[in-house]
């Protein structure tokens, strides 16, 4: 009996919290299509009532604000940029992991070094090579600096360490190219970390507010989450909160449905890259 | 043995039939996009070969070095550099020296970020670390039914972007008729009237921690979680043995087990946290909050930087954010060095 009662006791526990949790995204869901003078009246939705449920935020998002622009923005600019990153930080790493080269400690002691210093120290002087460059307000601005992650190349280092070196010896002996062992052994035999690398670069991409809020100037080459946070802050003028609560539940969807293909090798690959610290 | 079968897979079939394999334009012939060219003189091909396996590393870390030095080393010297001028525009310097700094040490809006800064910091290592580990203690039993539910549950609240969690929780939070109030009327009928969340300035920061917590909480339990599973049965074994209670167990066995992902995770949610910008920055609408106790450092540097347009000013800030990630991180790494080593 007791063993009953501790079991239920935990599994209300456990369900208190998986609602405090989710209970934000299913709010988020129903505020998104409601009125703006029932967000507040109802709870969740008006379930009495479906004629006061509307499709009018999803529709004022695309009549009122470029949402439609700041939504490809986002996608290209997340896109191109896990491309770059995790293309540019599996090669460094699997060079790290793989060869023994002059000064190979010395820059592993400075992309380690480096992860530890804070990238906004680095805002103001990039934003003055920017403006020197003439790449304010443009793409390249976003893409080319935030492209080297020293995070991504220890992360690729560790993983290929894995990889033997007799098989790639092997290979090399029958013939394949050193650009070959990084893209058809080493990269397919440390798939598990590509795959959570890969939603990670994603997501830290398709998050990122702050850089891009100092290079993007005009409202057409907003990403979502500068688009939003203007919403937000409209000064005196009341917060558009249907419009802005559609806007937030379609920025959410496309991280969410990438975490579902790759989900299993993510939650892996998150904690077998943490034990070994 | 899954690895060995892989080594077994590439060595037998995969690379024999590489040849056939197009995944490069041949014209990479540098890398070798498929096997030697047959109508290339054998000395040439030879050449060729030794070059690119002798230049390989250079060729995979070229391009990362070249976007290395440019985006990450230039700009860190060049805002050293910079933190030492008055920057009126980007065309208007004035060497002032050390003058910056002096400045920040008298300047109350910045201390009160640094103070800010550091509350949050603390606030949210205390709560954050036990509430993940409770969840993820909770969690720790194979037989649990849905337990991949719950964890998925907890977990993807981090899926979402600080400024979108902004958003939601700037109307989660909205006094009287949000729904955090509504919750805490229903369990306090006489206390949870109308809370002003986001205006009042004790407020303020217990706004952003619930915000902050609410991203990072299921987090902290995945690595917990995979810390619990890491820890030696036969440990468990020994203290039922020895009758060490429940309580005990945990104290004397598990604890001192997890010990390392403990202190690594106070590390990185302490680096997390002085770097806070976002939440704050969404929930009040880009302003500095009620009373400047929204402010944190990072927007400080950022208001000062782009707002007002004093980059110089704004790198000394950022310098004194490096000082502090500095400091923390030089007391944190031997910790979790030392016990590594044993």
């Amino acid at each position: 009996m007791t063993v009953r009662i501790r079991r239920a006791a935990l599994h209300g526990a456990l369900a208190l919290m998986a609602t405090i949790s989710l209970g934000p995204f299913l709010w988020l869901v129903c505020a998104s299509f409601k009125r703006d003078d029932d967000i507040f009246r109802y709870l969740l939705l008006p379930w009495r009532e479906p004629s006061r449920w509307t499709l009018g935020n999803f529709s004022a998002l695309w009549r009122r604000y470029p949402f439609f622009d700041w939504l490809c923005n986002s996608l290209f600019l997340a896109c191109a940029q896990t491309c770059i990153v995790v293309v540019l930080s599996s090669m460094a790493g699997f060079a790290l992991a793989k060869y023994r080269f002059r000064f190979r400690r010395l820059l592993i002691g400075v992309l380690l070094a480096s992860m530890l210093l804070p990238y906004q120290v680095l805002l103001p002087s990039l934003r003055l090579m920017m403006h020197q460059l003439g790449w304010i307000n443009s793409y390249a601005a976003i893409l080319l600096p935030s492209s080297v992650s020293a995070f991504g190349a220890l992360l690729f280092m560790q993983a290929m360490w894995q990889v033997p070196d007799e098989l790639l010896q092997a290979a090399r002996i029958d013939g394949c190219s050193e650009w070959r062992l990084w893209w058809e052994i080493a990269l397919p035999m440390v798939r598990p970390m590509l795959g959570a690398y890969t939603l990670l670069s994603f997501m830290a991409s398709w998050n990122s507010y702050l850089w891009p809020q100092i290079v993007l100037q005009s409202e057409q080459k907003y990403t979502l989450p500068i688009g939003l946070a203007n919403m937000m802050a409209m000064g005196e003028q009341q917060i558009p909160y249907g419009p802005l609560m559609a806007g937030t539940l379609l920025s959410i969807l496309p991280v969410a449905a990438l975490f579902f293909v790759l989900q299993r090798d993510f939650i892996a690959g998150l904690a077998s890259g943490s034990i070994k610290g | 043995m899954r690895f060995a079968d892989r080594c077994d897979i590439f060595l037998g079939n995969d690379i024999l039939r590489m040849g056939r394999r197009r995944w490069l334009p041949s014209g990479l012939f540098l890398f070798g996009g498929h096997a030697p060219r047959h109508n290339m003189p054998g000395t040439a091909r030879r050449t060729l070969w030794s070059f690119q396996s002798r230049w390989a590393p250079l060729f995979f870390l070229l391009p990362f070095l070249l976007l290395l030095v440019t985006f990450l080393l230039y700009p860190m010297v060049r805002s050293a550099n910079l933190s030492l001028y008055k920057v009126a525009s980007p065309t208007a310097m004035r060497f002032i020296g050390l003058d910056n700094y002096r400045f920040l040490l008298r300047d109350r809006v910045f201390l009160g970020s640094v103070l800010n800064t550091l509350y949050f910091a603390i606030a949210f290592i205390c709560l954050q670390m036990p509430l993940s580990l409770g969840l993820a203690l909770l969690l720790n039993r194979p037989a649990l039914r849905f337990r991949n539910v719950y964890r998925f549950a907890f977990f993807s609240t981090h899926l979402v972007g600080a400024v979108f969690v902004g958003v939601i929780f700037a109307l989660l939070l909205t006094p009287r008729h949000g729904p955090v109030d509504r919750a805490i009327g229903a369990i306090f009928p006489r206390l949870g009237v109308e809370t002003p969340w986001l205006s009042s300035p004790i407020l303020a920061m217990p706004a952003i921690l619930m915000a902050a917590l609410w991203i990072s909480v299921g987090y902290g339990m995945i690595y917990f979680l995979a810390a619990l599973q890491a820890v030696d049965p036969q440990l468990y074994d020994a203290a039922v043995v020895d009758g060490a209670g429940r309580f005990g167990t945990f104290w004397h066995v598990t604890l001192p087990s997890i010990a390392p992902m403990l202190r690594f995770l106070a590390l990185v949610g302490l680096i997390w946290a002085v770097q806070l910008f976002e939440l704050p920055w969404v929930l009040f609408q880009q302003t500095t909050g009620p009373a400047g106790r929204g402010l944190t450092m990072v927007m400080y540097l950022y208001i000062m930087g782009i707002g007002v347009g004093d980059l110089g000013y704004a790198s000394a800030v950022g310098w004194v954010l490096v000082l502090i990630i500095l400091l923390v991180s030089l007391i944190g790494l031997p910790l979790l060095r030392s016990r590594e080593a044993r």
